[in-house]
């Protein structure tokens, strides 16, 4: 048997099953690995005190029935958990520990999983390099001082380092794919609407959803089996029926059409990419898909509508942490000046730029030219979705326009950080489903990756046309373990 | 258009944070900027497209209208950041 970590959760549920692997014995491997794992900063808050108590429980007592069953799992410190500290990345919420639980979270430990901790991100998940995290940037296990992507960069860290088997991210521009694409593993964005939002720190609620994150595509398709659900407390939650992933899970592509946009081929894109995206066509060429050309005529226009749309919903979701029911406070004078204070010293400068270019686009006088005008281009975007799916099942993109970059590197230049979500960023403004998956390196061994977008609700299709292309590709990360400590 | 600093300072305020001179310096060249690149939508005529509503175009769900008493006093003010009982503190608002 290969060692506990580098298992996937396919592996190390089927372990659990067959009686090889204890809970307890698995726990512990993780613990383990993340107490010498420190160096890469993945964890904002552990649990591991009471992970180790859970699975001791799960062991005396287990059923093997659940999707989950005793398997160790940290996730992205935007989950609401109850009575575990939940920070969003940023100072403002240092102290805050939640008294309910996000329903995704709650769907995890439904089937069996236990919470090992809460995994960094960039402040409020505004981010694409987790270096806007109250808590520090966090080390990308492919290289020293390379950013992990973000903003679930402690995520993705974690999941390419083997400290959690899988985890869940939330991704509002690109958030879980980005991320996914610079460290070498799977991240799946749903469908607007398939996963709860309940509990999860917003940052944009028209385009926030949750996804898994995981080593594999069969991996991601057991994750997406256990969160996706309807949910009451909701209001956005669509109830359909879910397929069961991962039972439906196939290689058999033949004969599926796959769009290629020639809007994606952008300037400056690097060889290796445009190389990269030729190999993912022929690949998908050989498992019997039809590739056809189609055109997203509005794809330039949506990172200027994402810069308005996401920071006015940001300007007003954020408009709760004011210092009087939970999170810091500074105090002040009278109330205004206990506003302006706590907010000032409570938020990091990213999340303030955000929040002051939410605040303008949504000001007397500039309304329509800003924010209405964004809401009718989304309208654009989404229409040119509708248009290319009525001629194909699904389309074939780079995930990024290029790999993981310096820490540092772009911080002083918010315009070009933002650049970063070039192709993930429409997907959310059209509410569709996304997924990333590894599909090469550039020349300096930095992984790249592939991504697949799907019609509303048609994970399944994404899933199986990934893990055709995934069988095909058989990417290997190579990871050196460089950051350990004894 | 570019924003001056009076909007930066105007735009603080509406936003409810503070910012010294240094840092409303910075945040207009990042909004500057910021905007600039904003800007390209101007090139779309969108005089007749209606603005998007709702992505998931689904009309919003009715629930019963029903009292769901759980006395949950003590979860929502657990976070407070000044205890006092029963009540939030802030400072004194009316003179």
């Amino acid at each position: 048997m290969s060692d506990i970590t580098s298992q996937s959760l396919f592996e190390l549920t089927s372990n659990v099953k067959e009686k090889k692997l204890s809970s307890g014995e698995i726990t512990k491997a993780f613990i383990d690995r993340a107490e010498k794992s420190k160096k890469l900063n993945v964890y904002v808050t552990d649990n591991f005190e009471k992970a180790i108590d859970q699975s001791k429980k799960f062991d005396s007592n287990p059923n093997f029935d659940l999707k989950l069953p005793g398997i160790p799992i940290a996730v992205k410190d935007l989950f609401c958990t109850n009575g575990v500290r939940t920070t969003a990345g940023s100072k403002i919420l240092n102290n805050f520990v939640p008294t309910y639980e996000s329903t995704v979270t709650q769907n995890l430990w439904s089937q069996g999983a236990i919470l090992l901790g809460k995994l960094n991100c960039d402040e409020f998940a505004m981010g694409s390099s987790n270096e806007t995290s109250f808590f520090g940037n966090v080390q990308n296990p492919v290289g020293e001082n390379l950013v992990p992507g973000g903003s679930s960069g402690g995520s993705s860290a974690a999941v390419a380092a083997n400290l959690t088997p899988v985890t869940i991210g939330t991704d509002t521009g690109g958030s879980i794919r980005q991320p996914a694409s610079f460290t070498g593993t799977v991240g799946l964005k749903p469908t607007y609407g398939s996963c709860s939002r309940y509990g999860i720190v917003a940052f944009a609620s028209s385009l926030d959803q949750a996804g898994p994150m995981t080593k594999n595509v069969r991996d991601c398709s057991i994750l997406l089996e256990v969160i996706s659900s309807f949910d009451q407390k909701d209001s956005t939650s669509i109830d359909y029926k879910r397929n069961c992933y991962s039972k439906e899970l196939s290689k058999d592509i033949k004969g599926k059409k796959i769009g290629i946009p020639k809007e994606y081929r952008v300037d400056n894109m690097p060889d290796e990419i445009e190389q990269l995206w030729k190999n993912g066509i022929s690949y998908a060429k050989d498992c019997g898909a039809e590739i056809i050309d189609i055109s997203l005529p509005h794809t330039n226009y949506a990172l200027p509508t994402y810069y308005i749309v996401a920071p006015a919903e940001a300007s007003s979701n954020l408009a709760r942490y004011d210092g009087v029911k939970y999170g810091f406070r500074s105090p002040g004078q009278n109330l205004i000046e206990m506003y302006e204070k706590t907010r000032s010293e409570g938020f990091g400068d990213e999340v303030k730029r955000r929040i002051m270019i939410g605040t303008y686009v949504l000001s007397s006088g500039y309304y329509d030219a800003y924010y209405l005008k964004a809401q009718k281009v989304r309208k654009l975007i989404k229409k040119d979705f509708d248009d290319a799916f009525s001629k194909v099942d699904a389309i074939l993109t780079p995930s990024t326009p290029s790999s993981a970059f310096k820490i540092g590197e772009k911080t002083n230049d918010p315009v070009s950080m933002y650049l970063n979500d070039i192709f993930t960023v429409p997907i959310n403004l059209a509410g569709l489903p996304g997924i990333s998956i590894p599909a090469g390196k550039d020349k300096n061994n930095y992984p790249l990756g592939l991504q697949v977008i799907g019609k509303p609700f048609d994970e399944q299709n994404i899933l199986n046309i990934s893990y055709a292309l995934e069988d095909k590709i058989n990417f290997k990360n190579d990871i050196s373990d460089w950051w350990l400590s004894e | 258009m570019s924003i001056d600093l009076k909007t930066v300072k105007h735009i603080s305020k509406l936003a409810r944070i503070s910012i010294d001179d240094e840092k409303a310096n910075k945040l207009k060249g990042d909004l500057n900027n910021i905007f600039e690149f904003i800007e390209k939508l101007n090139e779309l005529n969108t005089d007749n497209v209606q603005a998007l509503t709702s992505i998931a175009e689904t009309t919003l769900r009715f629930r019963k209208d029903e009292i769901k008493s759980e006395n949950i006093r003590e979860k929502i003010l657990k976070n407070s950041p000044e205890e006092n009982k029963d009540f939030f503190v802030v400072p004194k608002v009316v003179e």
